[in-house]
């Protein structure tokens, strides 16, 4: 996972520098107001916990932030056995089973935090949906500071109904948001400052968040 | 103009009996904050001016004092500050001004409402002060400048002599050098005429600082303007000070109401105050003299017999009287009365300062003080209202000057003094009282609710604050200010002649180049020049 979450911030800056480059990693394989399922492409190629993702079809951009991922086998009824006794390396171990690809997917949660319409970020819940077997890209650092210029989406985190972690979340978000922003410690600053008048009654909350963004 | 540039915080709460809650903006330290500072909060209709009373610090969360957080983190401490820990500050609003043109013609005006919830609040700036407490004009007179700022605090001083006024503070706090100051700003731009009851002698020729250092007073910079009286010659010349007339005073000019205030200095019972005026009916304008010939003879006894004193009050009463007998300027017989110099000085406009030299028994101050006001009351009295009937003219207002005011003014004899009188009469016959005192809570209360301004430096005992705030609405907030002032060259002035309770810092006083803006030709700079020479 550490792994996979530096090569995903290697992505991140290398689209910070084409801004024109924009990543699909996956598709909506479930779809609900609030948050969306999507599959990646690829076995255990997620992009990282707290990333910008965006849906995108003619009209609207549907952005999200992933808050969990996992992967599991096609058939629900049949668990992944362990192979690997004998392989030298995990590389081995998948050469020497070329059908694991096929049989487990990887899937990743999304929470719905906004949405662009006519060239307008909305902070808030989009009409309708994300379509079903909508294409899923990584926000490339444009959309990122675009987005994170209003930190409302911070209180969709924190009230969201859906199971999540929520001061992980933030905090991840937060972390991944300050990689592309010009001043990073004004960025975390000024987003610990909304979180501190969100959470003004709850200092234990926000003081898991700001041990969680600290430099 | 724009609000935001120095906001400091916002309204969040208030009453308009308690002043408002401001909430400090996350970029405001709390630090800056000095209780006593002006700010001006831009309502929405309306601008308020008021006063720092309190400052206090806030959190959201009481989790925040109970376990606090890793200050050392810098990241924590700039998110945490201002938005879950911030300062917040209690204002007492004092004045208002409308938004439209007919109010701002108006002026300010004392506030009856609070400012709306979320007001801006900032600092007030120099034209905000001089909104309020207007320029240095011709009779506007430059007190100081407000705490922390720049301005010039100037204060109306003709509207300031109209009732009596009040100098408190503890010994030490400043209040000679105040006063002085403020003398020598009526003398620039008030209409009226000064009689200063100088007992340390520090306002006539020259006083001295706590550095022992050499001030000048009234007499080196109004020559043409002040004379100085003295009640010792020997003393006044020692000092290098040249007088203009030696106070005696002649048996014949005691009266039987002068004695009756020094009843507690001398130690009289009250009959032996009552036996002064039989005497006085006894030997007419005599009666002091032969009062103290009289011996143990026998035609003593029988005299004292038909008057119905008993020889123990009369002996009590002599004791008393011997007591300013001794008092080296009083005399068998004057060669011109004390009281009519001093009223002819006066008439002609000129500032008197009576020093009192070595005498500053308080029995010789009160003595001499209450003797000489009384007769220029009297002629004051009749002169006013010659005037009101047409038959004459109004005199000059005239402010007399006293020090150590709880000895004539406290709630034993203020009813009984000419003081206490003046105090209450206020401005009725032109003549109103300068009070001088470091223990406000000894003067009558009465005559402290009557006081028109009062200027106090520190004062730290609970008494003496709550009787010099009496009187004034939002005194605790004013409480809270006074006690704060440093020991030192700090002042609350509030009440009649000022807008708004104010708390400054004197103007410096003393160095050669002050002595430029109080002598009486301002824009003369060969005088001035002079001045510094002389110094030197």
């Amino acid at each position: 996972m550490d792994n996979h979450q530096a090569s995903d911030e290697i992505r991140l800056k290398e689209c910070a520098v084409n801004t024109e480059e924009i990543e699909r990693i996956g598709e909506v394989i479930e779809s609900a107001t609030s948050c969306f399922t999507a599959q990646c492409y690829e076995l255990d190629r997620f992009p990282a916990l707290g990333a910008l993702v965006k849906t995108q079809n003619s009209t609207r951009q549907i952005y999200g932030i992933v808050f969990n991922a996992s992967t599991e086998g096609i058939d629900p009824g049949r668990k992944p056995l362990a192979r690997g006794k004998d392989a030298s390396s995990e590389e081995a171990l998948y050469e020497a089973n070329p059908q694991i690809a096929k049989l487990l997917k990887s899937e990743f949660e999304a929470l719905v935090v906004g949405y662009k319409e006519d060239d307008r970020v909305f902070h808030y819940l989009p009409p309708q949906p994300a379509p079903i077997h909508s294409f899923v890209y990584l926000c490339p650092a444009r959309d990122v500071t675009e987005f994170s210029r209003s930190f409302e989406f911070l209180n969709t985190i924190l009230n969201s109904s859906v199971t999540l972690p929520h001061e992980e979340l933030i905090a991840a978000t937060l972390r991944r948001m300050g990689l592309v922003q010009e001043d990073k410690h004004a960025f975390l600053v000024a987003a610990g400052k909304h979180l501190a008048s969100t959470l003004s009654g709850d200092f234990n909350r926000l003081r898991t968040i700001l041990e969680r963004i600290r430099e | 103009m724009s609000i935001e540039e120095n906001r400091m915080g916002i309204v969040v709460s208030g009453s308009s009996n308690k002043g408002v809650e401001v909430r400090l903006d996350a970029n405001t330290s709390v630090e800056d904050m000095v209780v006593g500072r002006y700010v001006t909060i831009e309502g929405q209709k309306r601008r308020f001016f008021g006063m720092i009373t309190e400052v206090l610090l806030g959190v959201t969360d009481l989790n925040l004092t109970q376990t606090p957080p890793d200050t050392k983190d810098p990241f924590i401490a700039e998110v945490l500050s201002g938005t879950s820990t911030f300062g917040t500050l209690q204002v007492m609003p004092y004045l208002t001004i409308g938004g439209d043109i007919e109010s701002v013609v108006e002026g300010p005006q004392p506030v009856k409402t609070v400012p709306s919830h979320y007001s801006a609040v900032k600092l007030a700036e120099d034209r905000d002060i001089e909104l309020v407490f207007g320029k240095e004009d011709k009779e506007r007179f430059w007190i100081g400048n407000p705490l922390d700022m720049e301005t010039k605090l100037c204060i109306n001083l003709p509207e300031l002599v109209k009732r009596s006024n009040g100098i408190f503070g503890k010994s030490g706090t400043g209040k000679t050098f105040l006063t002085r100051m403020l003398l020598i700003g009526m003398l620039q731009k008030s209409a009226c005429v000064n009689l200063v009851f100088d007992m340390h002698s520090e306002y006539g020729w020259a006083g001295t600082s706590e550095k022992n250092r050499s001030v000048k007073a009234l007499k080196q910079l109004f020559p043409s303007k002040v004379a100085v009286f003295t009640l010792d010659e020997e003393n006044s010349r020692n000092r290098g000070v040249s007088t203009d007339y030696v106070v005696k005073i002649g048996y014949n000019e005691i009266e039987p109401e002068d004695m009756s205030l020094l009843r507690q200095t001398l130690n009289l019972t009250d009959p032996a105050v009552e036996a002064i005026y039989q005497m006085r009916r006894k030997f007419g304008n005599e009666w002091f003299r032969k009062t103290t010939e009289l011996d143990d003879s026998e035609e003593t006894k029988e005299l004292l017999n038909r008057l119905n004193i008993h020889e123990s009050t009369f002996q009590n009463l002599q004791r008393g009287l011997n007591a300013i007998k001794r008092l080296p300027f009083i005399q068998e017989h004057t060669e011109k009365k004390a009281v009519s110099h001093t009223i002819e000085y006066l008439n002609r406009g000129i500032n008197v300062v009576l020093e009192f030299g070595r005498y500053t028994d308080i029995t010789a101050y009160i003595l001499v003080a209450n003797l000489l006001t009384r007769r220029i009351y009297s002629q004051y009295r009749d002169k006013t209202e010659k005037a009101m009937s047409g038959s004459g003219e109004t005199p000059v207002p005239l402010v007399i000057t006293i020090e150590e005011a709880h000895k004539f003014l406290n709630h034993d004899i203020a009813e009984k003094t000419i003081f206490g009188t003046i105090a209450r009469e206020m401005r009725k016959y032109n003549v109103t009282l300068l009070v001088i005192d470091q223990r406000p809570s000894g003067i009558d209360e009465e005559i402290m609710s009557q006081m028109g301004t009062k200027i106090t430096c520190l004062l730290d005992n609970e008494r003496d604050m709550d009787s010099v705030l009496s009187g004034v609405s939002g005194k605790s907030e004013l409480k809270s200010v006074l006690a704060k002032l440093s020991a030192k060259q700090q002042a609350l002035i509030f009440g009649h002649a000022v807008p708004m309770p104010v708390a400054f810092q004197p103007r410096e006083y003393g160095s050669a180049e002050s002595y430029k803006g109080f002598s009486d030709k301002v824009n003369d700079t060969e005088q001035a020049q002079k001045d510094i020479e002389d110094l030197w």
